[in-house]
């Protein structure tokens, strides 16, 4: 069992209360996920030029500003802003590059995600611990995605908790299971693709990342995805464009929507959903097997 | 009967909790005689008004989460709002009624009583019901009344693939498209008794639907018993 949340507001006045939307929703699904939990934010106004790159830790009380100072001198310059064992750098620089050097001079720092506008934040423990860890309530932003994990086929890390990403502002949650991840991962890494961890969802985010840089929409991405991944799933993905939904054809993984003209808002279970404003005259559905749901964020021109 | 019995008990489940909640419909809602209960800010949580044994009236008011009226007994349980997983489940007496959508497996394993859901029930409906009846406004989803066992299953809209799969002797009437049935289960010729017991079961459950638009769907029985294609005779 896991936990999924997704969140996409629709009006630009309402983007600084996402975290504090998001964070009851996560919060209400640890007891399907205890173990570890995470969040996607998708910010506005990205830049061209410069990328934001979350890091982990695996050490809480990580020197950040000395390896900032460091990456600044060595790769360019570079702002940060930590919580704990994250960090969210900002900067002009080639993220593969920064990947080459961490794995030179600072092995331990993992990269969780890469993008004009996405910040990962994931970590062991409860939702509501890691919300408050990386004070998730207060983030702002267009849209998010969230997870609990309740770990059924791997280890129970920072790296296996979601969601997962790849590519740039591209990312991941999935409750459920797939019967078929080594021969995704497989398939994958035969093409030059490299894995993080064993995690099976890990192997689903790949797939699909990788149909999308083959060129692929979103909608056809996971139109073959239905066909290549085999097991349970209800896979919720986040991009800068907005949120996608899709369920395997048993459906056995729960999903509900909730919409309104102000919000999407979707999860495992409505009770993520009961404290959004609103909902009492929300659009309620369950979204049907098999059939892919994409919300686009509205921007100004 | 006295006045303290016609009063409207009101809980607020937010406030007081589902184990509150439930410890006082089975125990001191009973021996008091409340016979009228109304449920406040229900907001999506598990198990509420789960083994009711007790000839009450409960009202949720607002959508409820899984499980809700479970193994029900007596009980006339009207949800105000969408139901999660398993409504009704097993349950043994009394009603359960849906005044919204209810997600899958509603009305599971039921041995009595009547489930109604006024919107769409999704997937696996009715899954191994075993002699509850079950009146759908609404469409149902895949895998509805998947190994039922006896009872009715009545679907006002249209049904998803795999209808009836592995179906027992329970009878399964649709009124709307079905998208495909399950393996043993076929549509029979709808006769005088089937319409007459299809409009009896939806003036019960509040629908004026004529018996004569629905499709019967019931087991095959072909796999009651083992078919060996290997030959065996000739050893």
């Amino acid at each position: 069992m896991c936990g999924i949340v997704g969140l996409l507001l629709k009006g630009e006045s309402e983007h600084a209360a996402l975290g504090a939307l998001v964070v009851p929703m996560l919060s209400a699904m640890e007891e399907r996920g205890p173990d570890s939990a995470g969040l996607a934010v998708f910010h506005d106004g990205a830049s061209r030029r410069e990328r934001r790159i979350s890091l982990l830790a695996p050490d809480r009380a990580c020197v950040w500003r000395a390896l900032a100072a460091t990456i600044d001198r060595q790769i360019g310059s570079l702002s940060m802003e930590c919580h704990q064992n994250h960090a969210v750098v900002t900067a002009a620089i080639d993220p593969e590059a920064l990947r080459a050097w961490l794995a030179t001079h600072a092995p331990e720092v993992r990269m969780l995600g890469v993008g004009r506008s996405m910040d990962v934040y994931k970590d062991v423990g409860r939702a509501s611990d890691v919300a408050r860890r990386f004070r998730l309530g207060s983030v702002a932003g267009t849209h998010c995605v969230g997870h609990t994990r309740m770990a059924t086929e791997s280890e129970v890390s920072q790296m296996h908790a979601h969601p997962f990403s790849a590519g740039e502002d591209f990312c991941l949650v999935h409750n459920g299971s797939l019967s078929n991840p080594y021969m995704v991962r497989r398939s994958l890494e035969a093409r030059g693709l490299r894995f993080e961890t064993d995690n099976d969802s890990e192997a689903a985010c790949r797939w699909i990342a990788w149909r999308l840089a083959e060129g692929d929409d979103i909608e056809t991405a996971l139109a073959a995805a239905l066909r290549e991944l085999d097991g349970f799933y209800t896979l919720l993905i986040g991009t800068s464009d907005g949120l996608t939904l899709v369920r395997d054809a048993f459906a056995c993984k729960p999903a509900v929507v909730a919409e309104t003209a102000d919000y999407v808002a979707v999860a495992s279970e409505f009770r993520a959903l009961a404290h959004l404003p609103g909902i009492a005259s929300a659009d309620i559905f369950e979204p049907r097997p098999e059939r892919v749901y994409t919300w686009t964020v509205e921007r100004n021109a | 009967m006295d006045r303290r019995t016609e009063r409207l008990a009101s809980l607020d489940v937010r406030a007081v909790g589902v184990r509150h909640v439930n410890a006082w419909l089975h125990h001191e809602a009973p021996s008091d005689g409340v016979r009228r209960v109304e449920l406040l800010n229900p907001d999506g949580l598990h198990n509420l008004a789960v083994g009711l044994d007790a000839d009450i009236d409960l009202e949720i008011r607002g959508h409820a989460g899984y499980f809700v009226g479970g193994m029900n007994k007596q009980a006339r349980i009207t949800v105000h709002g969408n139901v999660g997983w398993s409504v009704a489940e097993n349950i043994v007496s009394g009603t359960v009624r849906v005044r919204g959508n209810a997600s899958q497996c509603a009305a599971a394993s039921g041995r009595g009583g009547l489930v109604v859901i006024e919107g769409d029930a999704s997937a696996r409906c009715g899954i191994s019901m075993k002699g509850c009846d079950i009146v759908v406004g609404g469409d149902v989803g895949h895998a509805s009344a998947f190994m039922a066992q006896a009872g009715m299953l009545v679907v006002c809209g249209g049904a998803g693939l795999g209808l009836g799969d592995s179906l027992y002797e329970a009878t399964i009437y649709v009124r709307g498209p079905i998208e495909g049935l399950g393996a043993d289960a076929r549509e029979e010729p709808l006769t005088a008794a089937d319409v007459a017991r299809v409009e009896s079961l939806l003036r019960r459950a509040g629908f004026a639907h004529s018996g004569v638009e629905f499709k019967r769907i019931a087991s095959a029985r072909t796999l009651y018993h083992w078919h060996s294609e290997l030959g065996h005779g000739a050893y």
